[in-house]
């Protein structure tokens, strides 16, 4: 036998062979079933459509909590779903929709929900605080400013929509962007 | 690589003896196909395997979407069917999947009948076998009701009929599968498929494991 006939022995042959042919029916296997389970990580997720909430006139420089409820679509599961939103007209007469979902774990936080900080929002897990335009006020458990809603007023109505990350750095800003 | 890392675990634990036992032995010249190709006959026992294996692996992932309630059981599979992608495949996968395995089963089944393999020594073998074939139908049936279907839901109807009919303990079977004594609905569907995802594949895994270990220490029977 030469050397050249000895570089692939026949059970080495085989092996990969069988390896191979066995790795592509396993992934042929598996493929759409992990591609099945990952979907909801790659399905694209469109913004979601604008919701009336209030009436422009009914806003003033008073955060002000404003409830809506919409048609939600949880994949099979159609239901009625209510958000809420802290509305009020900054010193430049522009609108603030601030979400109430605080920056630290997640709770719902109140306008002047402390009576000791009546100008500030306040969460009842644990002593978090905002200013008014929505900045936490250092050395209270949240980390980042209460996110903004998109908004859009149209014939005298609010439409708030997704919520983004607030832009405010220092306290006596206005709010809203 | 890969080599040094089995080395470096084999090196501490010694799990070349493990896997040897397993996958190592002989195959017998009468049921190799490459020296007499009706020796494919001896395959359908492993084809059944192959096939519950695909049956487990496409049902647990089915279970990320589907939900065993009245209300959403077919709004989910209608979802993953639609919406998922690739949901078709894996629900296609399971749904075929469940006659297959049948046939092969009962492919093996005619091979060890005719081939009298089921002989001394191999009578208990046999029926873990008998055993198995149950679960298998079992898991035919319970799985058939999980899309709450009109099909679905009158196959069931069916059956619980036909469970109402065995002498004295009828209506007592009906109603533990039924969950109800008349209403078929929220405790059947709650129930057939706890019995499908849970309790016969826990069987199915104790009875395969006594069959494969028996066949390991008995061998494969001999030529005709």
């Amino acid at each position: 036998m030469s050397e050249k006939k000895q570089q692939v022995s026949r059970r080495q042959f085989l092996n990969y062979t069988l390896t191979g042919v066995g790795g592509f029916m396993a992934a042929g296997m598996l493929a759409p079933m992990v591609r099945f389970a990952i979907d909801p990580v790659l399905q694209a997720t469109g913004a979601s459509d604008m919701q009336p909430v209030i009436d422009v006139s009914e806003i003033t420089d008073e955060p002000q909590k404003v409830d809506w409820t919409f048609e939600q679509v949880d994949a099979w599961y159609t239901s009625d779903t209510t958000r809420s939103a802290w509305v009020y007209k900054n010193a430049n007469d522009e609108i603030v929709a601030l979400s109430p979902t605080c920056k630290h774990l997640g709770c719902a936080v109140n306008w002047a929900g402390n009576s000791d900080y009546p100008d500030q929002f306040f969460c009842p897990c644990h002593d978090g605080r905002y200013y008014k335009n929505g900045l936490n006020v250092p050395n209270t458990p949240p980390g980042a400013a209460l996110d903004l809603f998109e908004m859009q007023v149209e014939e005298g109505t609010l439409y708030l929509g997704d919520v983004k990350e607030n832009p405010v750095t220092s306290p006596e800003e206005e709010g809203g962007a | 690589m890969l080599q040094k890392i089995y080395d470096w675990i084999d090196d501490r634990v010694d799990i070349t003896p493990l896997w040897r036992d397993i996958a190592d032995h002989e195959v017998p010249e009468h049921v190799n196909p490459a020296y007499h190709f009706s020796a494919f006959v001896y395959c359908f026992g492993g084809l059944t395997f192959f096939v519950t294996v695909i049956q487990i692996l496409s049902g647990m992932f089915l279970t990320m979407y589907y939900v065993p309630d009245i209300e959403n059981a077919w709004r989910s599979v209608y979802y993953l069917q639609t919406e998922v992608a690739h949901g078709q495949i894996v629900r296609g996968m399971h749904h075929w999947g469940a006659s297959v395995v049948i046939v092969m089963l009962f492919l093996h089944t005619l091979r060890v009948f005719f081939q009298g393999a089921y002989k001394k020594p191999r009578e208990l073998n046999w029926m873990v076998g008998v055993l198995i074939f149950f679960v298998m139908l079992a898991l035919g049936l319970t799985g058939y009701l999980l899309p709450w279907d009109n099909k679905a839901y009158f196959a069931t109807v069916v059956t619980l009929e036909i469970a109402e009919g065995v002498p004295f303990i009828g209506e007592m079977a009906k109603t533990l599968l039924n969950g109800d004594p008349s209403i078929v609905g929220a405790q059947t569907l709650a129930r057939f498929f706890a019995i499908h995802v849970f309790f016969l594949p826990a069987a199915l895994f104790v009875l395969m494991a006594i069959h494969f270990i028996m066949i390991r220490k008995q061998g494969i029977s001999g030529p005709l």
